[in-house]
């Protein structure tokens, strides 16, 4: 069983292959250059290093988000025109359930970030238990302070997992003093081959034609058309 | 015997998500666009972010469609031709990534096309290009005259300073109060008027090949604007036609003074305002007191297509360009020739 996975829904890049269960090869960056520029060199240097053949695939996952609209959207249309053209199954993982599946046994709650600018993020909680991987918060987009109310409402130790949970380590320390844990570097950086894994353990695979990203945040001028929409029907 | 070119196309720098298999670089085997416009219109004009998210929901569709419609597999084509740019950046990078993934799974090479060039080739599908040629190139975000001398060879002669022809329809549109696009609607209107504003027409310099429809888009909100200041009732037929018939006459008797000078064998219009029926109307009528073979494609193929896309990544195939798998969206691309 050969899978590739793919995760380019923020600045980092990660394409992996995995063969019965060995990482076979991992290519992990994260510097701020265009997902267009470097995802798909990456994936075809996957191929051409290992000596497998596109075709040789049984399953692809890719992290279908939330992240950078832009990124998200880079990674599912790679993965969708692969999986649709190869005749592979396809499998979208949350890209915060990812980073999650980084860290699977920390005995508390696995919590990933992914800034959304203006001390807003994109999080969700899970935990880890009997070998299942399970969301106690859905992930979604909150501010700050609200995703730390949702946190304090749970009697465990929080692990705050991915690189911009630096940018906001202050404010969770005041609040949730020594219920929160930072993961190492290494955890921090959505990784292919955890991409894998969650895809392996957790998740079904969907429908090519029909997958889009999880977004987890409306188009602004669709919010904006609705709100209209709304004050329209108030009115008449 | 030269063996048949199959190109697949692939369009996505705007609103339509669209796919096709071209012959030859001359035969349209298949030719299938997916259209925002129903979802877009609430918004009254296209927004980025959804042409992005809508692009991502119909890629695969279109393709699929696309071969399936030529019973072709990725295996009998040659080649895959995505637009690279101009555009909106979000909504190409669908398009070019998708080109890449399927080029590299079916090792098949790629080639990044200009927009723009696809419209001018959008001709070859009609009928065989003949050189010098002088292409008329008139659409949502276009207004440029660019001669040809031979294949892949482009020469800009003029473009607008300002808004393009279509930007100025739909701009005047909203003016109006008409709904997106703005275009077909001023077409209607001015069709049924039975009177016209008199608007100004922007010239330039005497020979100059520019355009300029800012100050035209001005004139018609003033005139607009002081008959309501005096109460008045502004006939929006009247200023459809009016508006009409100064980018009409401006487009036609630029283009034609062009083809005198330049002595060509051929002229096209193409691009979505290249639909309007009066443009038309006028350019084949001056074209045929001139004896000048004049084509405007068929509306399906002036709008944004694939068929074009890969007509003109034919053409730029067989002069050996090739693209790499780190093709990006170039919004703002020049277009350049090919064949140096
Ligand atoms: N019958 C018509 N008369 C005038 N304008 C028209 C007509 N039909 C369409 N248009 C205009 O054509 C434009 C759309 O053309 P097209 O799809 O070629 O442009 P685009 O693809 O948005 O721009 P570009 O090709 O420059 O990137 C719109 O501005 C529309 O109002
Ligand atoms: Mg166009």
């Amino acid at each position: 069983m050969i899978w590739l996975g793919i995760d380019t829904a923020n600045i980092p890049l990660s394409v992996a292959i995995v063969k019965d269960g060995e990482i076979l090869i991992e290519e992990n960056t994260s510097m701020a250059i265009n997902h267009s520029l470097r995802a798909m060199p990456a994936i075809d240097e996957v191929f051409q290093k290992t000596g497998i053949a596109p075709s040789d695939i049984n399953a692809i996952a890719v992290s279908e988000g939330p992240g950078s609209y832009t990124g998200v959207r880079i990674g599912v249309t790679i993965a969708k025109t692969l999986a649709w053209t190869l005749n592979k199954p396809l499998i979208g993982v949350s890209s915060l359930k990812a980073l999650a599946a980084n860290a699977l046994y920390f005995n508390g709650l696995l919590c990933p970030i992914i800034d959304a600018r203006r001390n807003n993020v994109y999080a969700g909680a899970y935990r880890f238990e009997n070998g299942k991987l399970t969301a106690i918060i859905e992930d979604g987009h909150f501010s700050l302070g609200e995703l730390i109310g949702k946190l304090k409402s749970f009697k465990y130790p929080v692990l705050f997992i991915g690189k911009d949970t630096s940018l906001h380590k202050d404010q969770l320390i005041d609040e949730l003093a020594d219920h929160a844990v930072f993961a190492p570097i290494q955890f921090n950086l959505p990784r292919a081959s955890s991409l894998i894994h969650a895809a392996q353990q957790f998740e079904e695979k969907v429908d090519i034609h029909n997958f889009v990203p999880e977004y987890r945040r409306i188009a602004e001028a669709e919010a904006n058309w609705l709100k209209a929409q709304e004050k329209g029907n108030d009115h008449g | 015997m030269k063996k048949d070119l199959y190109i697949l196309g692939i369009e996505t720098s705007c609103d339509e998500t669209a796919a096709s298999v071209v012959k030859n670089g001359t035969e349209i085997v298949s030719n299938v666009v997916a259209s925002q416009i129903k979802s877009q219109k609430r918004f009254g004009g296209v927004v980025p972010e959804i042409a992005s998210r809508h692009h991502v929901e119909q890629i695969t569709l279109v393709i699929e469609e696309a071969l399936q419609i030529a019973k072709l597999q990725p295996k009998d084509l040659d080649a895959v031709a995505v637009t690279e740019g101009p555009g909106l950046v979000g909504a190409l990078l669908i398009g070019i990534n998708a080109a890449k993934a399927f080029a590299f799974a079916n090792q098949l090479p790629i080639v990044g096309v200009h927009h723009i060039a696809g419209h001018i080739y959008a001709n070859q599908l009609i009928q065989p290009m003949e050189f010098p040629m002088l292409a008329l190139i008139v659409s949502g975000g276009h207004t440029e005259l660019v001669l040809m001398k031979e294949h892949g060879l482009f020469e800009l002669i003029g473009e607008t300073r300002d808004d393009a022809a279509g930007e100025a329809y739909d701009k005047v549109a909203r003016v109006l109060g008409l709904s997106y696009p703005g275009g077909p609607e001023i077409d209607r209107l001015a069709t049924e008027s039975d009177g016209e504003v008199e608007f100004p027409r922007a010239w330039l310099e005497p020979e100059s090949y520019d355009f300029s429809f800012s100050g035209l888009k001005s004139s018609v909100i003033n005139y607009k604007h002081n008959l309501e200041q005096r109460g008045e009732h502004v006939n929006p037929h009247h200023v459809a036609a009016g508006f009409q018939a100064s980018v009409v006459d401006v487009l036609t008797t630029k283009t034609v003074r062009a083809a005198q000078e330049f002595n060509v064998k051929q002229v096209i219009a193409a691009g979505g305002v290249a639909a309007n029926k009066q443009l038309r109307t006028s350019l084949e009528a001056k074209f045929k007191e001139l004896n000048i073979p004049f084509y405007v494609p068929p509306i399906s193929l002036c709008t944004d297509n694939a068929a074009m896309i890969a007509a003109a990544g034919s053409s730029m195939f067989e002069s050996g360009i090739r693209g790499t798998l780190s093709m990006n969206g170039r919004p703002g691309m020049e277009l350049v020739s090919w064949n140096k």
